[in-house]
């Protein structure tokens, strides 16, 4: 399986998801910025970072770049799509999944290792686990706080993807930390998985998200 | 201008003529204390800098430690305590950009960066805003290009209250075939500058560096750097993919002292000379003069040298990641730097004078240090512990640390807020590091001092199981024209550079910062040391309980040697009397027993380590206590001591060379017998509580509410 790392000025987890998809046995590939033609892909990663600096809003820049164009094309054709942290934020500002992520409710940036609880297992990174299951995995934000006037609707269509446990680090409306579309298919996702791969580091539960494009 | 007499006096002897005011501002650069060292040269040649894994001691960007077979680590630590005093976010955001660009120029991935920061009490409004802006600063910038902030420490005393204190170090990774240096060994290559372009920011930075700060030091802003991390980034990225692509045979960053400093040095240190096209370097603004091109330090510039036929490569590599970057000069043969305007030369030097200005053997005074008998009402065990577990020197630092991402790179084991944060190098070992200073003790016996805080951050890193390679620093003083402050100096140099060669670890970088005082109020001198340590990866330890009754094992004798310790400061508010003695013998074979025992540890008897320092024996157990949520009970008439004391004293005594383990109550025999220094069980863990001589002082999770809750009682 053929997986593109997208790369902007900026990403920064870029790195240890490519050497992550390895370790779970895909093919990882980095696709820089500028590349429309994402045809021969499998799945896409869009990793975590700082794209453009953030200086403008997170991720708003990355979301008008050519690559973007590739990656709607293969959203149609129902190929798997992960943002994480900052890819979740590009996903958000382009709208390709519901709700935003917005300034935490302390705006101090956050780094710390939380409890998350699986909400859907219809998407291609949950289906490996059990609904309800508890996982480990950190977080790393300043602006991951999810926010929709929808909450209900996205209730409804099983969009919830991952919740906090116990406590809530940002402030997301009603714990949310990662939702996905109506396909199921594109996933945006504030934790970092990568982070969660390796039990000397803190947890191998991060893994099966990556395992989900084999 | 700084440059005296004598100096002017020595540079129109070599010249034979008179320089022009260019020439004037970059020698004026150069005989900075900040590029020159002339002050502390001398003394720093009593640091031990060879070893058997040291690859490069002091004098590049950073020192090289070799790891393994294929890696070195790139290690170098900086100050940026003037910039960071007037302008906290941009000055402490442009250290860590500074010393990251060291770490590049050797050719390596930055892979960590600790921090030590130091500030007036918490109560003092314009400390809180230092505090919280220098922190936003690192994380900001940190954050951004993507390495980890794993660890340092912090500290508040009113003597840094108008002076604070900002010492960055940073690790990186490179393959020893890689490694590069700041040379331009080959006439004909060219200088390739990349990166930021050249602004005014910055011009006179070193010299703002080095002298002392005053009231109207608020008008020199303009001397502090802007920091900008997302070029920083863009740099970081261009500079892996120019090494991975292209043959570079020199490189270096342009920090304090800017072209000047960076050219000079590139050439003199391949006895080369060198040419400088002005009109090519890409510029920020208009109408800037050769004056202020030459002298600016603006942020995110890094020259490479190169061969000709390699620069369009380059060239296609800069536009990739959308950063400037032009052919601004080239080496040439002789010993002359030579900067043209148009076709006009405005300024002719030798590399030489520029990159090696005479070093100044400044008078020295010994200062009389004060024994003392101090006498004082000890309170309660359960006031004093509760007081000082909830002082901002002691207590949880997770309102700092969480908003540094010390995850990403995937690589860190053991996070912040241990002894030391460790790192997986490959699936078989992982390196330590640490940074750590006494600051008080230095004050009081600067000689003591600096031995102890190598020696603490020795301990730091063999606490965690690994063995100690190397030493860096960050020497922060007053006026070095004061005789007494250099004396101090130099007596923390020979009491560090002792440690250091006992444990085998050279000290093979670092920064010396002087002028540390503000209208008169002198910093607590403060060697910054840190300590990068290399292990297996299944000999990590880490300082919480594990297991309920686990046994408590204490190395190394108790001598009654409370003051100059964080008690006195915290309870007494008190700085006096003669600090612990350093006992440079049982240091190193106290150490060196727990090494060992960890690495024969088969069968995993050992499950938890801390060492014993800041706040002695209570303040490390109830550390121990409060990172696991398990409690323990001591006996103090089991702790090994040298004569007699009071339990409040044998508790908080700082005295060196001691740790406390952990141990699986069946395997307590046989450590006991495999551990040949003084060595005692005093305890087990147990319970949920506090206790001394069967008496519970405190539920640990009363203790835990305060020590959680300190900083963030101050800070939003």
């Amino acid at each position: 399986m053929k997986i593109g790392v997208i790369k902007f000025p900026g990403s920064n987890c870029d790195r240890d998801v490519y050497d992550v998809l390895k370790l779970v046995g895909a093919k990882p590939e980095y696709i820089w910025w500028n590349n429309k033609d994402l045809t021969d892909f499998d799945g896409i990663v869009i990793p975590g970072g700082f794209s453009y600096g953030d200086y403008l809003r997170a991720g708003s820049i990355a979301s008008i770049t050519p690559v973007i164009d590739g990656i709607k094309d293969l959203i149609k054709e129902e190929k798997p799509v992960l943002g994480i942290c900052n890819g979740a934020q590009i996903l958000g500002e382009i709208g390709l999944i519901p709700g935003v992520f917005i300034t935490n409710e302390n705006p101090k940036f956050n780094c710390e290792w939380v409890d998350l609880k699986i909400n859907t297992t219809r998407t291609p990174f949950t289906k490996d686990f059990k609904k309800g299951k508890t996982i480990k995995i950190p977080v790393a934000h300043a602006e991951g706080r999810f926010y929709t006037e929808d909450v209900d609707l996205l209730k409804d269509q099983d969009q919830i993807v991952l919740q906090f446990k116990d406590k809530n680090p940002n402030g997301s409306i009603e714990n949310i930390t990662s939702v996905c579309d109506e396909s199921g298919y594109v996933c945006a996702m504030m934790p970092h998985p990568e982070r969660a791969s390796d039990d000397l580091l803190g947890s191998k539960d991060g893994l099966k998200f990556f395992k989900g494009f084999i | 201008m700084t440059l005296t007499q004598y100096e002017k006096e020595y540079i129109q002897g070599i010249l034979k003529r008179d320089m022009n005011l260019l020439e004037e501002g970059m020698l004026d650069v150069m005989f900075s204390e900040h590029c020159s060292y002339k002050s502390s040269r001398p003394i720093l040649s009593l640091f031990p800098s060879e070893g058997e894994n040291i690859i490069l001691g002091p004098g590049d960007d950073a020192g090289l430690v070799s790891i393994n077979d294929k890696y070195a680590l790139a290690v170098g630590m900086e100050s940026h305590n003037h910039p960071s005093a007037i302008e906290p976010y941009g000055g402490a955001g442009t250290g860590v950009g500074g010393i990251l660009r060291d770490i590049i120029s050797m050719g390596a991935m930055p892979i960590a960066i600790l921090d030590s920061i130091r500030f007036g009490p918490l109560e003092d409004e314009k400390s809180r805003y230092l505090f919280e802006h220098v922190v936003k600063g690192i994380s900001d910038y940190g954050n951004r290009v993507g390495i980890p902030t794993v660890g340092g420490e912090l500290e508040f005393d009113e003597s840094f209250k108008a002076n604070p204190l900002v010492n960055v170090m940073c690790a990186g990774l490179v393959e020893k075939d890689k490694i590069l240096r700041a040379i331009a060994p080959n006439v004909g290559d060219v200088f390739f500058l990349m990166g930021g372009t050249t602004g005014r920011d910055g011009i006179h930075g070193v010299t703002f560096a080095s002298e002392e700060l005053t009231e109207d030091s608020e008008e020199d802003r303009p001397a502090v750097q802007v920091a900008d991390p997302f070029t920083k980034k863009k740099v970081l990225e261009a500079s892996l993919e120019i090494f991975e692509n292209i043959n570079v045979s020199g490189c270096k960053d342009l920090g304090g002292g800017g072209l000047t400093c960076c050219i000079s040095e590139l050439a003199d240190s391949s006895e080369n000379g060198a040419i400088i096209y002005l009109n090519e370097i890409p510029l920020r603004e208009e109408k800037m003069t050769p004056y202020e091109i030459m002298l600016s330090e603006s942020q995110e510039r890094m020259v490479f040298v190169l061969n000709k036929e390699d620069v369009k490569k380059a060239h296609a590599i800069c536009e990739k990641h959308e950063i400037s970057s032009s052919v601004i000069g080239e080496v040439k043969s002789g010993n002359n730097m030579i900067v043209l305007d148009d076709n006009t030369e405005i300024a002719n030097l030798p590399t030489i004078l520029l990159a090696d200005p005479p070093s100044i053997n400044r008078p020295m005074t010994p200062i009389k240090l004060k024994d003392k008998e101090i006498n004082l009402k000890d309170p309660e065990l359960k006031d004093s512990l509760l007081k000082m577990i909830s002082s901002p020197n002691l207590s949880s630092k997770k309102w700092v640390y969480k908003q540094y991402d010390y995850e990403v790179q995937i690589r860190t084991a053991v996070k912040p807020g241990d002894d030391a944060a460790i790192l997986k190098i490959d699936d078989e070992i992982a390196i330590a590091l640490s940074a750590d200073s006494n600051t008080i003790h230095t004050k009081l016996s600067p000689y003591d001092g600096g031995a102890g805080s190598v020696a603490e951050s020795i301990r730091n890193v063999i606490s965690c199981g690994a063995k100690p390679y190397a030493v860096v620093d960050c020497l922060n003083f007053g006026n070095p024209e004061n005789p007494e402050i250099l004396w101090q100096f130099q007596e923390c140099i020979k009491g560090m550079s002792e440690v250091a060669r006992s444990f085998n670890s050279p000290v093979i970088s670092g920064n010396v910062s002087f002028y540390n005082e503000t209208e008169g109020i002198k910093i607590n001198p403060t060697p910054a040391c840190g300590v990068i340590g290399v292990l297996e990866l299944e000999n990590i330890r880490t300082m919480e309980f594990k297991n309920e009754n686990d046994k408590i094992v204490l190395i190394g004798k108790t001598y009654d040697e409370i003051n100059g310790s964080e008690y006195h400061r915290t309870i007494h508010n008190l700085e006096e009397g003669l600090p612990p003695k350093i006992r440079v013998e049982s240091e190193v074979s106290n150490g060196l027993a727990l090494l060992n025992l960890i690495s024969s540890d088969d069968k995993k008897a050992i499950t938890a380590v801390h060492d014993c320092s800041a706040g002695g024996i209570a303040i490390t157990l109830a550390e121990m206590a409060l990172s696991s949520d398990l409690g323990f009970e001591i006996d103090s008439s089991k702790i090994i001591t040298e004569g007699e004391m009071s339990l409040n004293n044998l508790l908080y005594s700082e005295t060196h060379g001691r740790y406390i383990l952990t141990v699986k109550s069946e395997e307590l025999e046989n450590v006991l017998n495999e551990l040949d220094v003084p060595s005692s069980c005093i305890g087990e863990v147990k319970g949920n509580s506090f206790k001394v001589d069967s008496k519970e002082i405190i539920v640990i999770s009363d203790l835990k509410n305060k020590y959680n809750n300190a900083l963030e009682k101050y800070m939003p």
